[in-house]
């Protein structure tokens, strides 16, 4: 005797913004009635903080994990202990998406030290002879679209051998000269990050230009971490002098740019 | 497996292109074939790249994006809609969400794709599926993408990749011009690279040469051109001149630009493009095909009129100077067609002159035959003034190229044609003559060359070049320079001795000859004008012989004989029907008529009857007896092997018997002027006629033995039936059946032929109405008795 359980939501892409209601329905498909002790269904968002070895000492890193905090939750009974006729059975459903007292409602955010997930849980009790149920679907939240439009800001910058952080003989660099310049400093994480970078003067032919977003993760006011995680993007090969170079970058969370490399 | 469900699941999404037959190891089959398909691509690219062809390398590439391309949007556009598919002019607003979503994720995924030109590659191929987000994205998304293609270090890459951004523009977006002017600037800004160390110590390393180096980009450099000059404004394209000119006059952007470029733009700057080919640097880009690509332009519109000499100067002056002889004349055929647009045959010779020059040394005009026909395919296009065409000097000499048999002949052939189709008046040009007397004996020879003709050449080939021989003869006259023309026959039958349609034709050239002349003298020949016309009989005479088909030279002998006799040549007459009667035993007894077999019986009936015809008015020969042609005829026929079983002797015998009874009438049905026929030798005499009743006689008594013989059969009875009845018939017109014996052999013949019923009563019916009618003729009562004893057949 097969049942499967499912839960759909309304919209496609999952997204929801705080204030507005998650609905959708559950699906129970079984070929014959099905006997079931109450159908539950959970809704939870949770923040997993793990801390990097870099910003803690490894041992501690090692052993203390932060509980996770608990943004919101709400559970309803779907349907009490009873039969549900062979075929498919649909249970709508709707929840508010509301925080209790004065948490802040983050955005759904999966990256290496800080995770934020909003799922919604289904579980169907049954009988001692058969296995209870349950089912997990994620939603995602987005923030609410900010009202009055941020003016762009843009940020010129210069790369010389005089400006990186990371050598230390300074003296061994060969002469360069990089200008370039960022369209924004925050941007919408479904619209690309764009900037351009002009290669002024360099003493040693340039086999390639990379582009590097630096992730830094934090959550509320704790900085969890600086340089989580790097994603590379090559955006020239060997390239002409004084040809401007766009840089278009899809962020794929919080991100800040940080360095340009060249290697 | 669920490993093997999900490769199927994901194969049957890819396997749109072919279907894979029914396989009982389909899990295995497919994986194989999967495999094959990713690896094909590869191994060509593969083989590609090691062979030294990059560009077809990128090629490929270019390929697998496109169809990479076409695979994801077909698959969006069937999750768009639930119910059934859209339509091709959808809105943003028809996608459903879950379309979108999936969308989305394409571009997320590529755009997190590290290297720039898998990244740049693939989001240009699926830049079409922009249409399912969003209605302004395709706007924003070309300049960022055309922005991209500047990161790209090699710039023949870039050049190529930007030139498949403009297909895919122009094929998603054609109204969005602005990105396709950004790429070409773009592409003009990566110019000074090509000259850079990089590329340069490139190069050297894989030991590539500057100008075919450069070569690589004048596809990619066209198509964008293409793109932009595609409906564009004239003042558009004189900016990209303009740029162009700024470059320093770039050679491989000069060359894109003229090939791209609507070619009545180019003509009308002819003289501008020809100055800045000029400016070009020696040592990139060919010259020759810089003139190579203005020249095509140039065949199709033209250039203002007081320019267009200078340019051919130009050109011509560069043209001539490419040692490579395959260069030389891909360059040189291409202005062969401005040329013979605008100028004379002066112009046209000195080209034709400086091609031969090139293209003699070496025998290099062996590896070229294309070009040079080409070459003379667009002067008869321009020329079809034949006596100005081959009194260009270097016309023939240029011919002269054409060595190779089958390729000589095809040209031949194409002049022909033109030849004939265009020249409308006859013709007695010498030169004109004498050129296409060399054409067709060179084709002519080709063919007939003892090997070709006996193992290669079709008779339809032989058959075609023959026609196209006969169609010059016939545009061949000389007016009344009748003796010219004579001569000019005989020259032919020398020259086309191997073509029998070419003989038959000339033979009939004489004897027109011969008539024409009677003609123009009224009839009564001079002196002069008889030794012409014996003289016309005697060219006849010795040619009809070397023909091969029997009927030709039988009925040519009747003709040329009947010829002689319409000219008073009685001799030559008599030699021709004698010859005539002299061959008649070697006819075959089956002929292959249009390649089938066939009985040459009724071809052989068809001939006597008309010679026997002719032979009412031929004189006898003083030296030799009476009726001299007509018994050797007789006996001929008599001699001659028939098929078994077959009438056709006895029906020879029956159709004589009208010409023996006219030949024994006092005054002849027909004679020829001015030659006196057998009515006026013998004036009736006795002795002739009953000559000609002994013969009568004999053919009757014939006639009935085989009658008899065929009594004997009971099969034969239809024969014997249609043959009495033929019999009767001629008894009847022209027998005089006052003579009993002649009437009771008629009534006889009449009974014999329905004794068995094979009559047809129709024409009995008719043919007893028709003497009832003739009986009524004043000389003619003696038939109405003969009527009554012609009884009907009783149906019982």
């Amino acid at each position: 005797m097969s049942v499967t359980l499912d839960i759909r939501l309304k919209r496609a892409n999952k997204i929801y913004h705080e204030g507005e209601t998650v609905a959708g329905v559950i699906v129970l498909v079984c070929k014959e009635p099905l006997q079931h002790h109450g159908i539950s269904l959970n809704m939870e968002g949770l923040v997993n903080l793990q801390l990097s070895s870099k910003s803690v000492g490894v041992f501690e890193a090692f052993y203390n994990s932060v509980k996770p905090i608990q943004l919101i939750s709400s559970n309803v009974e779907v349907a009490k202990a009873g039969k549900i006729p062979g075929g498919k059975t649909e249970i709508p459903f709707e929840f508010p998406l509301l925080t209790k007292g004065n948490k802040v409602l983050y955005e759904t955010y999966h990256g290496v030290f800080v995770n934020i997930q909003y799922t919604l849980r289904c579980d169907m009790k049954r009988s001692l002879l058969a296995k209870d149920l349950s089912r997990n679907c994620e939603f995602i939240v987005h923030c609410q679209p900010q009202k009055a439009k941020v003016i762009p800001t843009p940020v010129n910058f210069t790369i010389t051998p005089g400006t990186l952080q990371n050598t230390r003989e300074r003296s061994l660099l060969p002469k360069f000269l990089i200008r370039g310049h960022l369209d924004a400093t925050s941007c919408v994480i479904s619209q690309p990050l764009t900037g351009e970078v002009v290669v002024e003067n360099s003493d040693v032919p340039i086999k390639s230009i990379e582009l590097q977003l630096v992730r830094v993760e934090t959550c509320g006011v704790l900085k969890v971490c600086r340089d989580a995680q790097r994603s590379e993007y090559q955006i020239a090969e060997v390239c002409c002098h004084g040809l401007s170079i766009p840089s278009n970058v899809f962020p794929g969370g919080h991100c800040h740019m940080e360095t340009h490399s060249i290697s | 497996s669920a490993v093997s469900e999900k490769v199927r699941t994901r194969l049957e999404e890819l396997d749109d292109l072919e279907e894979v037959g029914f396989c009982p190891h389909r899990c295995v089959c497919i994986h194989q074939d999967y495999a094959n398909r990713i690896v094909e691509p590869n191994q060509s690219l593969k083989e590609a790249w090691s062979s030294d062809q990059k560009v077809k390398a990128l090629k490929i590439v270019i390929q697998s994006c496109l169809f990479l391309g076409r695979l994801v949007y077909d698959r969006i556009w069937t999750m768009c809609s639930d119910s059934g598919p859209l339509p091709d002019s959808f809105t943003v607003e028809d996608v459903n969400d879950t379309a979108k979503e999936t969308c989305l994720n394409w571009f997320f995924k590529i755009a997190s794709i590290r290297e720039l030109l898998p990244r740049l590659y693939v989001e240009a191929a699926i830049l079409k599926c922009n249409r399912f987000l969003n209605k302004s994205d395709i706007q924003e998304t070309l300049p960022r993408l055309t922005a991209m293609i500047r990161g790209i270090g090699d710039p023949l890459v870039a050049a190529y990749a930007r030139a498949y951004l403009c297909r895919v523009g122009m094929e998603v977006a054609p109204h969005l011009k602005d990105s396709l002017n950004r790429n070409f600037f773009d592409l003009l800004g990566t110019f000074q690279q090509i000259s850079g160390e990089s590329v340069q110590s490139q190069l050297v390393q894989q030991r590539v040469e500057v100008p075919e180096y450069l070569t690589l980009y004048s596809p990619a450099i066209s198509w964008i051109l293409q793109c932009i000059a595609y409906r564009a404004p004239e003042p558009l394209l004189m900016e990209m001149m303009e740029r162009c000119k700024k470059l320093g006059n770039n050679a491989l952007l000069l060359n894109s630009v003229m090939r791209a470029f609507r070619p009545e733009f180019v003509a009308a700057r002819a003289a501008d493009f020809i100055g800045m080919i000029k400016d070009c640097d020696e040592a990139g880009f060919p010259k020759h095909l810089l003139f190579g690509s203005l020249g095509r332009s140039l065949a199709c519109a033209d250039p203002p009129e007081s320019e267009r000499l200078t340019i051919l100067n130009e050109a011509w002056k560069v043209i001539t100077k490419v040692r490579s002889p395959q260069d030389y004349i891909n360059c040189a055929e291409i202005w062969v067609e401005f040329t013979c647009r605008h100028f004379t045959k002066r112009e046209v010779n000195t080209i034709l002159a400086d091609i031969i020059k090139h293209m003699t040394p070496d025998r290099a005009f062996e590896d070229a035959y294309p070009q040079l026909q080409s070459v003379i395919r667009k002067i008869l296009t321009y020329f079809h003034d034949f006596s100005i065409l081959f009194s260009t000097e270097r016309f023939l000499p240029f011919l002269d190229m054409f060595q190779k048999d089958s390729v000589r002949v095809e040209v031949c052939r194409a002049i022909m044609e033109v030849f004939i189709k265009h020249q409308v008046e006859l013709t007695r040009d010498p030169v004109i003559l004498n050129a296409m007397l060399h054409i067709c004996k060179a084709m002519h020879d080709s063919v007939t060359d003892f090997f070709i003709c006996v193992a290669l050449t079709l008779e339809d080939e032989r058959r075609s070049l023959a026609l196209l021989i006969i169609g010059f003869i016939r545009m061949v006259s000389f007016g009344r320079d009748f003796e010219q023309q004579l001569s000019f026959c005989v020259e032919a039958r020398a020259t086309f001795c191997n073509l029998e349609p070419v003989l038959v034709q000339l033979i009939h050239t004489v004897n027109q000859l011969a008539m024409e002349t009677r003609r123009v003298m009224r009839g009564s020949h001079s002196r002069k004008t008889a030794a012409f016309v014996r003289a016309c009989a005697a060219y006849s005479y010795i040619t009809i012989p070397s023909l091969s088909n029997i009927f030709s030279r039988l009925s040519l002998y009747l003709l040329s004989g009947q010829v002689a006799l319409a000219n008073q040549c009685l001799s030559q007459a008599d030699a021709f029907l004698k010859a005539a009667v002299s061959i008649l035993a070697e006819v075959p007894r089956s002929i292959s008529v249009e390649g089938k077999i066939r009985s040459s019986e009724s071809f052989l009936l068809d001939f006597i009857s008309n010679f026997l015809a002719t032979l009412l008015v031929v004189p006898d020969h003083p030296e030799h007896g009476v009726l001299y042609l007509v018994r050797g005829l007789l006996n001929m026929v008599q001699d001659y092997t028939w098929e078994d079983n077959s009438d056709a002797k006895v029906r020879v015998y029956v159709s004589a018997l009208p010409l023996l009874a006219a030949m024994s009438q006092e005054t002849y049905l027909y004679c020829i002027p001015k030659v006196d026929s057998n009515e006026t030798l013998y004036g009736g005499d006795p002795k002739f006629l009953s000559e000609l009743n002994k013969l009568c006689e004999t053919l009757i008594g014939q006639i009935l033995d085989h009658l008899k013989a065929l009594g004997r059969d009971e099969h034969s009875a239809r024969r014997q039936s249609a043959l009495a009845f033929s019999l009767f018939g001629v008894l009847l017109a022209h027998g005089d059946l006052r003579n009993n014996k002649l009437s009771q052999l008629a009534v006889n013949l009449w009974n014999l032929s329905h004794k068995q019923g094979h009559c047809e009563t129709r024409i009995s019916v008719r043919t007893l109405e028709y003497i009832k009618h003739q009986a009524q003729q004043p000389d003619m009562t003696h038939l109405s008795d003969t009527v009554q004893r012609l009884a009907l057949q009783s149906r019982t």
